[in-house]
């Protein structure tokens, strides 16, 4: 379930609920997803946001049309999801976990411990 | 395929309602038409359905001037705020009557809208509350399978659950059957993600048609202290200011140079509702 209580742009955000839930396997390699129709009517989101949204997909190939059928998750969409989120991992999560460290002046070694507690549990 | 509406001009009496206004509202999208109380909104939508006339301009639907001519104006459905049914009608006949002026109207679809907002269709006008009035005239206004369907604040007086419902079966009816649907409204936040376009009209002005994507981009919201938005605006495109003790926000029209983005700033995107807020205020 996407909540768009972020900021970016709901297309994007459509996408990236998808991206999670092919990642998450609730969208399996080969299966068919929702509907432009289903997803519009499901967030109340114009069809045309919709569409921009899976497009996006389309275009990075990790969904694809088969006509007349519908949309389907591409063979290999999970590895490179991944990978793709792998490169973004960096500039999403780091950069905004430093920039909140910097204002609550935490030091690097505490950083450092904090992230290995998180290992522990 | 569109609405076409050329320098329309309105008064009445002293006060100019629309001050020649041209925009065009093209085939199968959907506009949210926003303004604030009395900037005229309703006054450009009658005139469109020829409930009152202008003074000077003229409107065009499918390239045929709408004054006056039933050819045009069947093609065009508008659920207005006023009411103009009998008091005594029953809902049902209401549904039978609309039927036979507007001739695709789908009597089974409303018949179940009905169901699913729980109105009563033996019930009269009169024995409606204020949510139940606009609820009826929602029903119609997605059953009459008009290439043009304007809605003026259909979601007065609906709790949230039947203001849910009816965006649901809006944007069902929209992906079944697409048409040119034009919501007038002032409750912004709420119709954000289900328009196209947005027209924003301002004491007789159009002075904003756009589409949503493009009006949300044109610009972002900067926050910090006081002292570093002050600075960072400098020679800027400030549409407006909020201030709240030592924290200060501005709404910037351009594009955001990220990395000259001094420290301690924080960033956001435009919000529809903000931006209107700020473009409206007097």
């Amino acid at each position: 379930m996407i909540d768009f209580n972020d900021d970016r742009p709901i297309f994007i955000q459509i996408a990236e609920g998808i991206e999670d839930a092919i990642l998450s396997g609730a969208f399996p390699e080969e299966s068919q997803i929702p509907s432009i129709t289903e997803f519009s009517v499901n967030y109340r989101i114009n069809p045309a946001t919709a569409l921009k949204g899976i497009t996006m997909l389309v275009d990075s190939g990790i969904v694809y049309k088969k006509r007349g059928l519908g949309m389907f998750v591409s063979k290999g969409a999970v590895e490179k999801l991944k990978n793709s989120r792998k490169e973004q991992f960096y500039d999403h999560y780091i950069k905004n976990m430093l920039e909140e460290a910097k204002r609550l002046q935490l030091t690097r070694e505490d950083i450092i411990l904090m992230i290995e507690r998180g290992f522990i549990k | 395929m569109s609405i076409e509406i050329k320098n329309l001009s309105k008064n009445y009496k002293s006060v100019q309602a629309l001050d020649d206004v041209s925009i065009r509202f093209e085939e199968n999208k959907i506009y949210g038409l926003l303004g604030r109380n009395g900037a005229g909104k309703t006054t450009l939508l009658n005139i469109i359905t020829n409930r009152i006339f202008a003074d000077r301009g003229e409107v065009f639907i499918d390239d045929i001037p709408s004054k006056e001519n039933d050819q045009a104006l069947q093609k065009v459905y508008l659920m207005s705020e006023k009411n103009f049914y009998p008091d005594k009608m029953k809902i049902k006949d209401i549904f039978r009557w609309t039927g036979e002026f507007y001739g695709k109207f789908d009597m089974e679809s409303a018949m179940n809208m009905a169901e699913k907002f729980e109105l009563s269709t033996n019930k009269v006008v009169k024995g409606l509350s204020t949510g139940y009035t606009s609820i009826f005239k929602v029903i119609i206004a997605l059953s009459v399978n008009t290439p043009y369907v304007l809605l003026d604040e259909p979601v007065l007086g609906l709790d949230a659950n039947h203001r849910d419902l009816f965006y649901k079966l809006l944007i069902e009816k929209y992906s079944e059957k697409p048409s040119t649907i034009i919501v007038s409204t002032h409750l912004i936040e709420e119709v954000s993600n289900v328009i196209e376009n947005v027209v924003v009209i301002k004491k007789g002005k159009i002075i904003k048609d756009e589409t949503r994507e493009e009006l949300l981009t044109a610009g972002y919201t900067i926050s910090g202290s006081a002292s570093l938005v002050d600075q960072y605006i400098l020679g800027k495109s400030v549409i407006g200011l909020d201030v709240l003790g030592g924290l200060k926000s501005a709404y910037i029209l351009g594009e955001l140079e990220k990395d000259k983005l001094p420290e301690g700033l924080e960033v956001s995107r435009m919000d529809l509702q903000k931006l209107f807020i700020q473009m409206t205020n007097a």
